[in-house]
């Protein structure tokens, strides 16, 4: 999209609308990554500990222990697909995305309301069979096709104006904070300690790792001789090609803001592009080999941080607070 | 409809077209004026061919297109929302496939006697709001219009743009068994349906489009587009090009799709009070540019709600200020408020004479004979023919609290007479009519069914009607209430050209 193309979409967006924009899309692509890492770890967890890393990476083991007596692919299946109380669960968030399109309906297209509506319906019907280890998989691919289609769908028909932008910021968001907390949670377990491991299950377990994000098999072609914790980290902060990479997403949302700023004349979003800039030019393949050898941990951490803060930034700035 | 329902359903409406069993076998209107069959008048050549498709169409081929139809609806959330235990539920008015047909001749009629009737509900509110000549001349009773609930002291003395008050109006048409047609009830206020108009026309052409081909159907999508001309015209004149926003009470009111669908078919955006707000008695938006100057509201909030400052306090639905903004000239709000008094149940009776008084024309759409209960000779009147009539309150809308005397037993007219008796000026009654039916798909096969009209007039600089209507048919058999809170749907309507 050049520069010079003349302003399109001079309607004004409603600051409440910009930020329901960027609700609905984080929904939906949340979806679509717990689909992702309900179905790598039914695939390749060897013990209920695996489950347990789900529940870390969300953050949710305190609240899950508080309702469920233990760590068990029964209960964490149903925590997380029929749980609505649970407030990371898809029930929750398939809720969630359907009130913010609701309140956005006159502004997305009635293919994309469609979609979400019957998707809804079909997520809603879930039941306890449906739990069941044979069609759990099943599940996964009904749940990520429908955030798929989602996202195929808005981008075939939702026009392009300053509503569209926050969308786009929103998935972006979502999908970067999702990589981040997933190398938080598995990469410490899977750097060797030194003279211990099976280099069999270290690699199932990276295998495992880069399925979760959706990048194994571009990561082969990136890395085709074997794991190194530095690769797969690198892999996953700061590849520039890798559509679920955290610069490639926080590269995304600077190229919305800067549009947001340019062709709609948005002033509130100065903040958000000072941290996403910053942010960009931290995430190095440099600075990570750098960090891996210091502790990932902790930097991945600050990301996160960052990374809620500039969802902060655009919705305080932008969306009316 | 997903591409696989379609294909299916061609592949059904093939496989059935042996089927013998067709729509007007054994349909018999009962005595009722029938829109479809109008035994007894002049035959019309676009009706003949409607007629005879719908004589061979197979029952089981419509019967699939109405699951279809249904399911559709379902999906694209053509719904309103019922709230039971804090959970919503979408829910759709049903939608009988059967379209209800209108004549030109008898569009003409019903054309110009809505625009007469708005003309005249305008300038009875621009009166009653200023010089109060027909009270004065003792054609209302005052204490009928000063008394009223939905008078509202703030419009005493204000201009609004062209004299305009009503913007929307639905006026509620029904036809007796002769054919008729009359007026039953005029909704000044915030008038709802008209997207179930615009929709189940698209309904019609994605499921049932061969009943259509070779018929000259007005078109209804140009709603959106004369409404906005509206807003616009109403709009503070300095400003060039103003910005229209529809206010809605949000996602949970139940008519929220409706207002999703003008919103979109304005191309304007759809505000909450939340995302108004006054400086200066400016209004303006919050956007993610600041703040943006407001020019013409389109309201779906009640009057009450409108302005806490104003109406009550207690309203977080509405604008603190707005109304000032308003009465300075700075912002134009459709309808204006305190419009409720001209679509009172009470006043509705002396429309005919209003419209003799400021026109000095007989109505072209005349009303349903009623009798005012609050005056002492139509009390005993209403009392004395409980059993035949059909007693309203008046200050109820949705079908509520009314009684239909030939329909009620023994025990229900007593209990009536009773509340009646405790305060006749809240009712008024009317003869139990033989409402017009029209075939409509039941499980019994096609039945009669009773029909009323709700076409919506739209009125800035001049006023335009929106060819057809909102034809809703009361679906359980027997009732005359067409109210979609009281089991009440809709069909298609047809203007013919």
């Amino acid at each position: 999209m050049s520069e010079t193309l003349p302003v399109t979409g001079t309607m004004r967006l409603i600051a409440r609308h910009a930020a329901s924009a960027v609700w609905l899309a984080r929904y939906m692509e949340r979806i679509d990554n717990l689909a992702r890492l309900l179905d790598v770890t039914k695939t390749f967890s060897h013990d209920d500990s695996d489950w347990l890393t789900i529940l870390r990476i969300n953050g949710d083991a305190i609240d899950f222990l508080k309702r469920y007596p233990h760590v068990s692919y029964d209960n964490v299946t149903r925590f997380y697909l029929l749980d609505a109380d649970n407030s990371s669960s898809v029930q929750a968030a398939i809720a969630a995305a359907k009130e913010n399109a609701r309140t956005l309906r006159a502004l997305i297209s009635t293919e994309m309301w469609l979609q979400i509506n019957v998707f809804h319906s079909r997520i809603r019907a879930l039941t306890g069979s449906d739990l069941a280890p044979d069609r759990m998989s099943g599940v996964c691919a009904m749940l990520k096709e429908g955030a798929q289609a989602h996202v195929g769908i808005s981008e075939g028909t939702f026009y392009r104006d300053q509503c569209w932008h926050f969308t786009m910021i929103g998935r972006y968001l979502e999908r970067a904070d999702q990589t981040t907390r997933l190398l938080d949670t598995r990469f410490n377990l899977l750097v060797p300690l030194p003279g211990a491991g099976d280099p069999d299950v270290d690699a199932g377990k990276w295998h495992a790792l880069l399925r979760a994000a959706g990048g194994y098999h571009a990561y082969r072609r990136e890395y085709p001789h074997g794991y190194r914790p530095v690769e797969v980290a690198g892999f996953l902060v700061a590849n520039t090609a890798f559509p679920r990479s955290v610069a490639l997403n926080l590269s995304q949302i600077e190229w919305h803001l800067t549009q947001l700023r340019t062709r709609y004349h948005l002033r509130g979003g100065a903040r958000a592009l000072e941290r996403v800039d910053n942010l960009c030019a931290t995430l190095t393949h440099e600075a990570v080999a750098d960090l891996v050898a210091r502790g990932l941990s902790p930097f991945l951490d600050w990301v996160q941080r960052e990374i809620g803060a500039l969802h902060a930034d655009v919705i305080e700035g932008l969306c009316g607070g | 409809m997903t591409q696989t329902a379609f294909a299916q359903s061609q592949r059904q409406t093939q496989a059935s077209a042996a089927e013998t069993a067709c729509l007007l076998q054994n349909y018999d209107p009962n005595g009722f004026f029938c829109e479809t069959l109008r035994l007894g008048q002049p035959q019309h050549p676009g009706l003949e061919l409607l007629r005879s498709r719908l004589a061979q169409f197979p029952i089981d081929s419509l019967r699939r297109r109405a699951v279809d139809a249904e399911r559709d609806l379902l999906e694209r959330g053509i719904t309103f929302t019922v709230y039971s235990d804090a959970t919503a539920i979408d829910r759709i008015l049903p939608f009988d496939l059967i379209p209800r047909v209108i004549t030109a001749p008898e569009w003409r009629q019903i054309e110009t006697g809505v625009i007469q009737r708005v003309r005249a509900l305008n300038m009875f509110l621009h009166d009653i709001y200023h010089d109060r000549k027909i009270l004065a001349d003792g054609i209302v009773p005052r204490a009928l219009v000063l008394g009223n609930g939905a008078y509202c002291e703030t419009m005493v003395g204000f201009n609004v743009p062209f004299n305009t008050y009503v913007h929307i109006c639905g006026t509620d048409i029904v036809r007796d068994e002769t054919g008729r047609f009359m007026v039953l009830e005029d909704n000044a206020r915030t008038p709802s349906g008209v997207s179930y108009v615009v929709e189940n026309r698209h309904m019609t052409q994605r499921v049932l489009s061969d009943l259509m081909t070779g018929l000259q159907v007005r078109g209804v999508d140009e709603y959106g587009l004369h409404l906005h001309k509206a807003l616009v015209d109403i709009s503070p004149q300095a400003v060039q090009d103003p910005q229209v926003v529809l206010l809605s009470p949000g996602i949970f009111n139940s008519a929220y799709f409706e207002h999703v669908f003008l919103a979109r078919e304005m191309g304007v955006p759809l505000v909450e009070g939340q995302d108004l707000v006054v400086e200066n008695h400016r209004v303006f938006m919050r956007t993610t540019a600041g703040l943006a100057p407001v020019h013409t509201i389109y309201r779906r909030l009640n009057d009450d709600a409108l302005d806490p400052d104003v109406f009550r306090p207690d309203s977080v639905l509405g604008v603190r200020g707005l109304i000032e903004a308003w009465r300075r000239g700075n912002v134009a709000i459709a309808n204006a408020v305190g419009t409720g008094v001209a679509d009172d149940k009470a006043v509705y009776a002396y429309m005919p004479r209003i419209i003799r008084y400021y026109l000095a024309e007989d109505p072209i759409l005349p009303n349903v004979e009623t009798h005012i209960c609050g005056e002492p000779d139509a009390l005993s009147y209403t009392l004395d023919h409980l059993a035949e009539l059909v007693v309203k309150p008046v200050a109820e809308s949705g079908g509520y609290g009314l009684i239909i005397g030939p329909h009620a037993t023994r025990a229900q007219l007593d209990e009536f007479r009773a509340r009646l008796l405790a305060d006749p000026a809240n009712y008024i009654s009317q003869p139990t009519l033989k409402l017009s039916v029209s075939p409509t798909l039941t499980d019994d096969g096609v039945a009669p069914r009773h029909i009323d009209l709700r076409p919506f007039a739209v009125t800035g600089r001049d006023t335009w009607v929106l060819p057809g209507g909102l034809t809703r048919v009361a679906l359980r058999a027997g009732t005359l209430v067409v109210n979609s809170s009281q089991g009440g749907g809709t069909k298609d309507t047809w203007v013919l050209a």
